[in-house]
């Protein structure tokens, strides 16, 4: 049943960024490699391909998963938002400014997956404390921070989210 | 490392599965969340033809509960359960064990059903299943069985699923009042596949412990039943002695592999650890 | 001449004497990485770019006696296959020897290898394809007949030498080094305590987030070679690329945009590497080969697998009068080219000991090849072995006089006021502070209240453990380090500053980024001797076509070399500009200045021109200025390190452990680095070297181990089984600073980035072993996985 000639190609709708984006996929090509090569988005990386370390983390259908476990054939359907189109949009801004003052990236290879996971957390956990921020974070592999300066940059975001709300309360 | 070529199919009932599985014999790989297999694909260490994506089946994905059952979906993820309120009420143990598998990306996309299948011997799941004596639906072209856990893990990665069959779901017994469940892992780093764990499962009425079911991960090809150790339980109250007699018999019941970093004997030495730390908590 | 003066910059107690050094400005160029807008040489596109793939050895030990590469040739996409032979005819093979280590053998190299296989993961061919996916279904149809040789994967079977790797170099001995002070003996025999261990620490490696990445570009109409290459050293390459593949150097250009992550292990070369550039030259088009994370588990270099036996000889008062060192170390096949592998047990040798005041010192050291990966220089090599020998048994020869280790450690320090000074392996201080660091580390961790703590809970069978290392680290190395030996390999660097026609200051400098903040750094140093605002400087490195020539980024040696050529050119730059000034507004130059992007008066600080316009003239209206006025806004600086060998820092960590006793895992709760590196240019970057640093050392006390069996197959070389440190069980990491400018240059900075690495791995050791203490219990294994725990306490 294989052949090399077979052309096994599925016709593919992703809403990329926003915009919805048809093409003919390769069904064993995974989610970043279709981002990367096909689409030019090279702001997310593969730095395993076997779902250990997290730089090739994006949002499908507003939840992070590893682009490296997932065919793009199976995004067919649904919504993906890789790190530029969430910069552009926007959303990124706090985390990134606070990622940038506190110097929470240095190389920038597996910045995009962990800012990922870090809007996650502010998303889903408002509350978390620097255990549940480790915790949130712990599938994302770093080699050049030790962590501790992504950890703070996370905990001034919420911190400042937390504050916004308050001051919302009492006005 | 990139994956060699297959075909991908995305059938929308369990029928059309049947079909492609029968067409394409071993061939044919199903794929549900995928965080194992296509791990495996990308290694170049499996080269299916064909892979056969049931997440659009309809029907498995549901958590449902009738009156003294829990049924769990194959489709359901991990993150599902992870935040189900139901699961945390009526299957503890379950819950208890969800946030160990891997990471929240994993979590999102990755299934029960998948890792019932897959069947690794470190995996949270099949433990859990062993533990709770739940029993798996498995479909296929001639109909309906049903399995119990503790004849459906035969060894590693390896399962009582034949050939052009699917597992649909998984059945649990809610437990009556008056039963405690404990979950211990010990791994290297959070997400890591555990070095060894226990799903403890009793009844702990009146300070002793009853119908005990302890079943280990970690620490062989499939869960292992500590039957022994159950019996050595049964009726004993709560206390220190009691701990240091389970942990004694415990090698009656277990033989660990060893693994890269750790020798049988360390891996029997953590099974009592965590055996004792277990116990504690269902006497909490 | 190396300039001796110190900071300030402009006059000295204004606002402007320091600028923006010792702020902690962020980095302009991580913006981009923030959005993913970077660019690492996999994400460029080229038109006909071709894809290599390697067929490796599964065998560590093999000769390769039948290759057929004619089914993959004909796979789609397939542009072309080749085995070392054909590869051999564009790329000379190198031998990896420098002269200054006597006695130094190591066999030819080849970019791909010719007829033997020496370490599973050796690569003996090469399939081209249109895309990486076509390339590796073509390797699947590679066929090879190998006839399996004995492997050697045990040293000290390596250095006995029955089965000889290489036999035509006589026995398995890369090098070694044998070092005796004369007072020796004597000092030995004058001993009240003697106290030995053996120590054994494994074999571990960098794990870059971005794997190895090359994209060579020949142009055969030119015969030029450009390649977009993930490495610290672009000058280095480019020369070796020249020689190697007998292309003129001035037209090899090696381009470093966005790198991610090197920690040394880019800074060698590697045959894979090579063997991309020559297939490149060989198709007449651009080709790029980029490890995957397997393949770099399998040849990325590997590091650090030493046994060592350290002795110490004190007084019953406890000082050190010897330390006695006698240390093994595995290599891979091959000594790596160009910086040889003989330097990290080389460093051993230099570096134990390192800050006490003893004379008398013995070390033998071996370095023998085996059948596994290669090895060869990776962040703060050699100083974590060093580190953890001497401050291991450091801490046995105070436990077995009964004193603190703290105290023991202050009677021994050599003194703030003794520089300089001359260690007895003959390495040169040129002004430490080891008292200050020490005083301040405890005061920082608050050290008595940790004991008293420590005992409290050792009563309700809790466990913690205190351990510290104290440390020197080299940075800033002259060219005694690689040069002398005959190595090509550049110990000066040099700056380019402009001022562009809008006032903005352009600035290049040899020195590179792979995430530290080199560009940061420079950027704030030019800022601050120019006198413009940060947003008015442009930095841009990584480009040997476009900068001047330079050393790059190892040693620790950016921010001190690269920093003091981008002072020199800054002040020259700055002169140059109010040159033009003058003569704009024909004044006196010694009345003005240049502070936040305008000329001033020096005295009243009125502005007088803004930088724009100085530009606009210089440029645009030089028919206004002089006639014999010429305008010179470039300048270039060169800055050569030459008093010291190498300018040493010095600083002291301490580790906070838990030691569960029935499991044998051990919780980080806390760590501390108090470090002097001279001259703070950004401490927030300072920091979060230290810390990146610290953890990597923990990765090696307690996680990371490159695992082969006795066929020299790597057993785990995978991100699942392979253990980096992740945020789960990092801990927090307090760092406090003393700064002790060098006199070897105006800025005074020393080198920051290996501290970090240098220590960890020796705090948290001992702090396993004071926990573990009062079961007479010890660990002498790195690193201390739960099993070695518990083996330690008996329990299995």
């Amino acid at each position: 049943m294989t052949g090399t000639n077979m052309n096994h190609d599925i016709e593919t709708t992703i809403t990329l960024n926003g915009k919805p984006v048809t093409r003919r996929i390769a069904p064993r090509t995974h989610l970043v490699d279709f981002l990367r090569d096909e689409m030019g988005l090279t702001g997310s990386h593969t730095g395993c391909e076997h779902g250990v370390c997290g730089a090739c983390t994006v949002r499908m259908d507003g939840k992070i998963v590893r682009g490296c476990l997932t065919l793009a054939v199976q995004a067919n359907g649904r919504r993906v938002d890789t790190i530029e189109g969430l910069s552009d949009s926007g959303e990124l801004a706090a985390i990134q400014k606070a990622f940038h003052e506190r110097n929470a990236l240095q190389c920038g290879f597996c910045t995009p997956g962990m800012l990922m996971a870090a809007q996650d957390l502010l998303l889903h956990k408002p509350d978390a404390n620097r255990e549940e921020i480790r915790e949130h974070i712990s599938g994302n592999y770093c080699r050049c921070t030790g962590y501790q300066a992504i950890v703070d940059a996370i905990e001034i975001v919420l911190t400042q989210n937390r504050s916004g709300k308050k001051s919302q309360v009492t006005a | 490392m990139k994956a060699p070529a297959f075909a991908y199919a995305k059938p929308a009932s369990l029928a059309e599965v049947f079909t492609l599985l029968q067409q394409h014999g071993e061939g044919a790989k199903l794929l549900a969340g995928g965080q194992s297999l296509i791990a495996t694909l990308n290694l170049r260490l499996s080269a299916p033809d064909i892979l056969v994506d049931i997440t659009g089946l309809p029907g498995l994905s549901a958590i449902s509960f009738s009156k003294d059952t829990a049924r769990i979906g194959a489709l359901v993820t991990h993150r599902e359960l992870e935040h189900s309120y139901e699961i945390a009420q009526h299957l503890p143990l379950l819950a208890q064990a969800v946030p160990h598998v891997a990471h929240i990306a994993i979590r999102n996309v990755g299934t029960f059903g998948g890792s019932i299948a897959m069947a690794d011997p470190a995996a949270e799941y099949p433990a859990v299943c062993v533990a709770l004596d739940a029993q798996f639906v498995i479909a296929g072209a001639k109909g309906e069985r049903r399995v119990a856990a503790r004849e459906f893990f035969k060894g590693m990665y390896e399962t009582a699923l034949q050939p052009g069959e699917v597992l649909i779901a998984g059945e649990f017994k809610i437990a009556a009042k008056g039963y405690r469940s404990a979950f211990v892992e010990l791994a290297r780093r959070h997400g890591d596949y555990a070095i060894v764990g226990l799903a403890a499962h009793a009844n702990t009425v009146d300070g002793r412990y009853a119908d005990v079911r302890l079943a280990f991960l970690g620490a062989g090809g499939e869960p292992v039943l500590a039957r022994a150790t159950a019996a050595a339980l049964e009726g004993k109250a709560f206390g220190p002695d009691t701990i240091a007699l389970a942990q004694a018999t415990l090698a009656r019941d277990l033989d660990p592999p060893a693994d890269l970093y750790s020798s049988s004997a360390t891996k029997l030495h953590l099974a009592r650890v965590i055996t004792g730390r277990a116990l504690a908590a269902l006497a909490q | 001449m190396n300039a001796r003066a110190e900071l300030p910059l402009h006059a000295p107690g204004t606002t402007t004497d320091r600028g923006y050094i010792g702020k902690s400005e962020p980095r302009a160029n991580a913006k981009r990485l923030l959005q993913g807008r970077g660019t690492y040489v996999d994400d460029m596109r080229f038109p006909r770019l071709a894809h290599a793939v390697f067929f490796r050895s599964p065998h560590a030990h093999a000769k390769l006696t039948r290759l057929d590469l004619s089914k993959a040739a004909t796979q789609p996409g397939v542009i072309a296959v080749f085995d070392g032979r054909a590869v051999a005819e564009y790329c000379t093979p190198w031998v990896a020897v420098l002269g200054h280590l006597k006695g130094i053998k190591s066999p030819p190299q080849h970019a791909i290898a010719i007829e033997r296989a020496c370490w599973q993961g050796e690569a003996v061919a090469v399939v081209v394809a249109e895309t990486r996916v076509q390339a590796e279904d073509a390797l699947a149809l590679v066929e090879a007949d190998w006839e399996e040789l004995p492997v050697v994967t045990d040293m000290e079977a390596s250095l006995a030498g029955k089965v000889l790797i290489h036999p035509e170099l006589g026995d398995n001995i890369c090098f070694k080094r044998e070092l005796v002070t004369e007072g020796f003996d004597e000092a030995w025999k004058k001993a009240d305590v003697i106290v030995e261990q053996t120590y054994e620490m494994g074999r571990h490696t960098g794990v870059t987030m971005e794997g190895r990445s090359i994209l060579a570009d020949y142009n055969a109409a030119e015969h030029s070679l450009t390649v977009y290459h993930s490495t610290q050293a672009p000058h280095m390459m480019q020369d070796i690329f020249s020689r190697h593949l007998n292309i003129p150097e001035s037209s090899v250009r090696v381009i470093c945009k966005d790198v991610g992550g090197s920690f040394g292990i880019k800074v060698h070369v590697y045959p894979d590497e090579m063997a991309t550039a020559a297939l490149s030259v060989m198709l007449r088009r651009p080709v790029k080969f980029v490890a995957d994370r397997l393949e770099s588990f399998l040849t990325d270099i590997h590091a650090r697998e030493h046994k060592a036996t350290i002795r110490l000889a004190c007084t019953r008062e406890g000082e050190i009068l010897a330390f006695d060192l006698e240390d093994l170390t595995a290599i891979g096949p091959y000594s790596v080219y160009p910086r040889t592998s003989g330097i990290e047990g080389n460093q051993v040798v230099n570096l134990t000991g390192g800050p006490y005041r003893h004379k008398q010192y013995r070390a033998k050291m071996h370095v023998v090849f085996t059948n596994k990966n290669v090895t060869c220089q990776y962040r703060a090599v050699g100083h974590p072995i060093a580190v953890a020998l001497t401050e291991a048994i450091v801490d046995l020869a105070a436990q077995k006089i009964g004193m603190d280790p703290a105290e023991f450690r202050r009677r021994n320090i050599i003194p703030d006021d003794a520089y300089p000074y001359t260690a007895p392996s003959g390495i040169k201080f040129e002004k430490l502070s080891h008292q200050q660091t020490l005083d301040k580390l405890l005061k920082l961790m608050d050290y008595d209240k940790l004991r008293t703590e420590q005992a409290e809970l050792r009563k309700k069978g809790i466990h913690r453990g205190i351990g510290l290392a104290t440390m020197i680290e080299v940075t800033n190395p002259s060219p005694a380090f690689y040069g002398v030996g005959g190595a090509r390999i550049s110990a000066q660097d040099g700056a380019t500053l402009r001022m562009d026609p809008t006032g903005i200051v352009y600035v290049t400098c040899s020195v590179t980024e792979q995430g530290q903040g080199s560009e940061g750094i420079f950027g704030q140093i030019a800022a601050s001797v120019v006198g413009v605002t940060m947003d008015k400087v442009r930095v841009a490195t990584g480009d040997t076509g476009t900068m001047p020539y330079g050393g790059g980024t190892w040693a620790s040696r950016g921010a001190g070399i690269g920093g003091e050529a981008v002072l020199q050119a800054g002040k020259a730059l700055r002169s140059n500009i109010l040159d033009v000034a003058a003569a704009i507004l024909n004044e006196d130059k010694a009345q003005l200045d240049i502070v936040n992007n305008e000329v001033t008066d020096k005295l009243t600080g009125a502005s007088k021109l803004t930088l724009a316009e100085v530009g606009r003239v210089a440029y645009f209206r030089p028919d206004t200025l002089p006639m014999k006025f010429q305008s010179e806004l470039t300048v270039t600086r060169h800055y050569t390190p030459r008093e010291y060998g190498f300018v040493f820092t010095n600083g002291i960590q301490a580790s906070l452990v838990e030691v569960d006793t029935d499991t044998g895992f051990v919780k980080l709760l806390k760590h501390w680095c108090v470090e002097d590196c001279g001259t703070i240019i950004n401490p927030m970057l300072v920091d979060e070297q230290i810390r990146g640093g610290v953890v990597q050392g923990i990765g090696a006390a307690l996680f990371e181990h490159c695992l082969y069996d006795d066929n020299g197959q790597l057993l785990n070389g995978n991100m699942a089984d392979y253990l980096v440190p992740m945020s789960g069980e990092m801990p927090d990491i307090i760092i406090g600073h003393v700064e002790t400018p060098t006199k070897t240059s105006e800025l005074g900075a020393k080198g920051a980035g290996e501290a970090g690495t240098a220590g960890a791995p020796g705090a948290v050791m001992n702090a396993i072993n004071d926990a573990l203490a009062p079961f007479k219990a010890y660990v002498s294994n790195q690193p201390a996985t739960p099993e070695r725990v518990l083996r330690a306490l008996g329990k299995v």
